[in-house]
């Protein structure tokens, strides 16, 4: 056990800093607003290259494909992200990260060179295309068919929940290419341009007022059939390898331990009856069991990154981050709003609204995230399965009608 | 950057693990506690032998100094066996008063002596943390005088370590004092009562003007039963696994039916960030001392709410069974049941806590 970073991590944070200090005015947000959509798209791309330049963004990703091309380090990628945040600037992205991975780990060569580096260097943008109306936790039952038609796939169908779908360039979508086959071994990997003629996005309003989601519907939209990533009858598989990365995403104790913070900060400002809400023992004792939560989940991603860091799988410590950590999440909102009593009640712009809103905005939203990207439910089942071994739910015979 | 146990440190908990897997059965636990004994010789043996009392005195003491970490390995290893063997006064509290505010004289007679098991102490704490009592132990000329409620560890003890207001402690021989045995719910650990009437003492002359000792000891004794917890819950959650795996029901394991999968599945995502903060906590006591008292308010707390969560689910896994005494299964949810009161309540600890921060 030490917590201290060794002398060569030490420089590296320290070379990251100066980087930082001396680059960090050309950052987007840090360069004023009085800019053009246009000029502030060249900003935000002129940032990119810069971090991916100096190993500070797409690190692990091949020179060749537009990468940093650096020895993956679990420590550095911790360092770079404590960095950023503590700078409070814009860090740099590795492309998408469930598309970018997963097209390096089973793309062809050229469809490496086609879809990599204009992702990395924030030109092509994607969208998830998965979940389907009727497939949700059990996604591997989607419908969505594509069939061969000549030297093309034709997709009819309908995807849900597929965030930035309005704003995307591409996206990367299930589809059902083997309807006789087993469902899982039935499906296919596409990628395609959202512009392809046939596809209809239409705004899906959640209870955020907030149109953060999308439905996508296909009708015969056409692509080549070389824009499928792995082979025909194996996108489950390569799907499986996306949310592997997605997943590690949901739940991140930092920002669990920043929102402590914010709580804090809004319950010695507020006053009820004339006291402030932080010394009403009620809301206090509540505070501090969050607190001790946080912490727990903290120290456990240290045990994560050390895990990670010798190259071992971090089994139990990691398969739970999802479940805690939006959960807390969404407790640390609720204590705010219950605190604030009809003023934690206030939304659109309403007069004495606090923190814009943020609370009950993060209090809907992360019910959101509880059930997104694998409920809350599925979680147990991974945990239950895969971390302790119990059986799993035995199959039901079809039911024959 | 290491957060994880060393080779030396996994080798140390096994060892212990695998002795008490042995050598302190449920069987022999019933069989110890039928009494309301709650020491058993041939663990006290044992357990010495493997140098447990000695895990924090220096080594020209006859101790192994290994730290705090260590300690708390050990104490999750007992907790998780249910043990009865006084381990988190006699082996770490007192070794630490003693060591950093004893005089040469009192380090030299009564160190080497706790390594080798000849003498265990009872801690009498109740005065500086959830004091009930209306007759306050007060010191003076060297004698004692007052009641002390629930003092841990305090029937089979050859002395007492007694805590007044002011945070200064004192030594007593138990024979010089009024002792009642108090009956918790878990018989693995002694509670008692014990009343003083201008007993002779021995202050540990460090803790006079400097309350931050007893403080320190506190934080310390107050982890070590956090771990303690930890290890009491990880049985009951493994036990659980275990029973859901094996027992059937409408022609299945209960395991597969989400509603008994869940319950274990909850169990363990509250229980495994615990492990982070004990570890946490324990190395903080050596490595960043300036974070302890914090951290090991929460973890006393957290333990203590998790580890409820845990008793009761565990409990409910088995069905009737985990409400039999034939299971056994309550030793653990008891055990767990009497460490979230000692040393500080949760909402007592977490309040501490607040006032730590400045809020």
């Amino acid at each position: 056990m030490d917590l201290e970073y060794s002398a060569e991590y030490e420089q590296y944070r320290q070379d990251l800093r100066k980087f930082l200090d001396e680059n960090k005015h050309r950052s987007p947000g840090m360069v004023g607003t009085a800019f053009t959509g246009e000029e502030r798209e060249k900003i935000a791309r002129d940032w990119q290259a810069l971090l991916i330049e100096n190993g500070y963004a797409a690190r692990t990703i091949p020179k060749e494909y537009g990468g940093a091309g650096q020895e993956p380090d679990p420590l550095k990628a911790h360092i770079i992200a404590e960095e950023f945040a503590r700078y409070r600037v814009r860090p740099g992205h590795s492309g998408d990260n469930r598309l970018v991975p997963t097209v390096l780990d089973l793309g062809t060569e050229e469809q490496k060179r086609w879809l990599v580096p204009p992702t990395l260097r924030g030109e092509m943008t994607w969208c998830q295309g998965y979940s389907e109306p009727q497939s949700g936790s059990d996604l591997a039952s989607l419908s969505t068919r594509a069939h061969v038609d000549g030297d093309d796939f034709v997709i009819n169908g309908q995807k849900i929940w597929t965030s930035g779908a309005q704003r995307a360039d591409m996206i990367f979508c299930l589809v059902r290419t083997e309807p006789e086959a087993p469902k899982h071994q039935g499906i296919s990997y596409l990628v395609f341009s959202m512009k392809t003629p046939g596809i209809d996005v239409r705004p899906l309003v959640t209870m955020t007022g907030e149109a953060t989601f999308n439905e996508v519907f296909f009708t015969d939209v056409r692509v080549p059939t070389t824009q499928i990533i792995g082979k025909r009858g194996e996108g489950w598989f390569v799907a499986n390898n996306t949310l592997k990365y997605e997943r590690e995403g949901l739940g991140d104790p930092n920002q669990a331990e920043s929102r402590l913070r914010e709580v804090v900060a809004i319950l010695e400002r507020e006053t009820v009856d004339g006291q402030r809400i932080m010394d009403n023992p009620v809301y206090r004792d509540r505070l501090l069991r969050l607190q001790g939560q946080v912490l727990a989940m903290k120290y456990n991603s240290m045990r994560i990154l050390t895990s990670r860091s010798k190259g071992e799988e971090p089994g139990l410590p990691r398969w739970i981050v999802k479940l805690q950590g939006c959960e807390l999440n969404h407790q640390l909102a609720g204590l705010v709003i219950d605190a604030l009593g009809e003023l934690g009640t206030l939304y659109y712009n309403s007069p004495l609204l606090r923190d814009r809103g943020m609370w009950q905005q993060r209090y809907m939203m992360d019910l959101g995230l509880i059930i997104g990207g694998g409920t809350a439910q599925i979680q147990k089942n991974i945990i239950g399965e895969r971390a302790l071994g119990l059986p799993k739910e035995p199959k039901y015979a079809e039911v024959s009608s | 950057m290491d957060f994880a146990l060393s080779e030396e440190q996994q080798f140390l908990q096994s060892t212990v693990s695998d002795y008490l897997a042995a050598n302190c059965t449920l069987d022999r636990v019933r069989d110890c506690v039928k009494d309301f004994q709650t020491t058993d010789p041939n663990l006290t043996e044992g357990l010495v032998a493997l140098g447990v009392p000695g895990v924090v005195i220096p080594e020209e003491f006859g101790g192994t100094e290994l730290g705090y970490l260590e300690a708390a390995l050990i104490a999750e290893a007992l907790g998780g066996s249910i043990a009865p063997f006084p381990f988190i006064g006699t082996s770490v509290i007192a070794p630490y008063l003693i060591t950093h505010a004893g005089s040469d004289e009192q380090r030299a007679s009564l160190l080497p002596k706790i390594t080798t098991g000849e003498i265990q102490f009872g801690i009498a704490f109740t005065e500086s943390i959830g004091r009930r009592v209306t007759n306050p132990t007060q010191a003076n000329d060297g004698r004692l005088s007052g009641e002390q409620t629930f003092v841990i560890d305090g029937s089979d003890c050859e002395l007492i370590l007694i805590s007044t207001e002011g945070g200064e402690v004192f030594v007593v021989e138990s024979p010089a004092v009024e002792r009642e045995e108090l009956k918790s719910i878990d018989r693995t650990r002694s509670l008692t009562r014990v009343k003083l009437d201008n007993t002779p003492c021995e202050v540990l002359p460090g803790t006079v003007d400097d309350p931050t000792l007893l403080s320190h000891a506190l934080d310390i004794g107050r982890i070590m039963i956090a771990a303690d917890t930890l290890g009491a819950a990880q049985t009951m959650l493994d036990k659980s696994v275990e029973y859901a795996g094996e027992r059937k029901q409408f022609n299945r394991v209960i395991g597969s039916f989400q509603a008994v999968k869940h319950m274990c599945a909850e169990m363990a995502a509250e229980l495994e960030p615990c492990r982070s903060l004990v570890w946490y906590a324990a190395h903080s006591v050596l490595a960043i001392p300036s974070e302890t008292h914090l951290v090991a308010c929460h973890a006393k707390a957290h333990l203590a709410e998790v580890g409820q969560f845990v008793a009761r689910k565990s409990t409910e896994v088995h069905g009737g069974m985990g409400f039999t005494d034939l299971l056994g299964l309550h030793y653990w949810f008891k055990r767990i049941g009497l460490n979230r009161q000692l040393l500080g309540t949760p909402d007592q600890v977490r309040e501490e806590a607040a006032q730590a921060q400045g809020w």
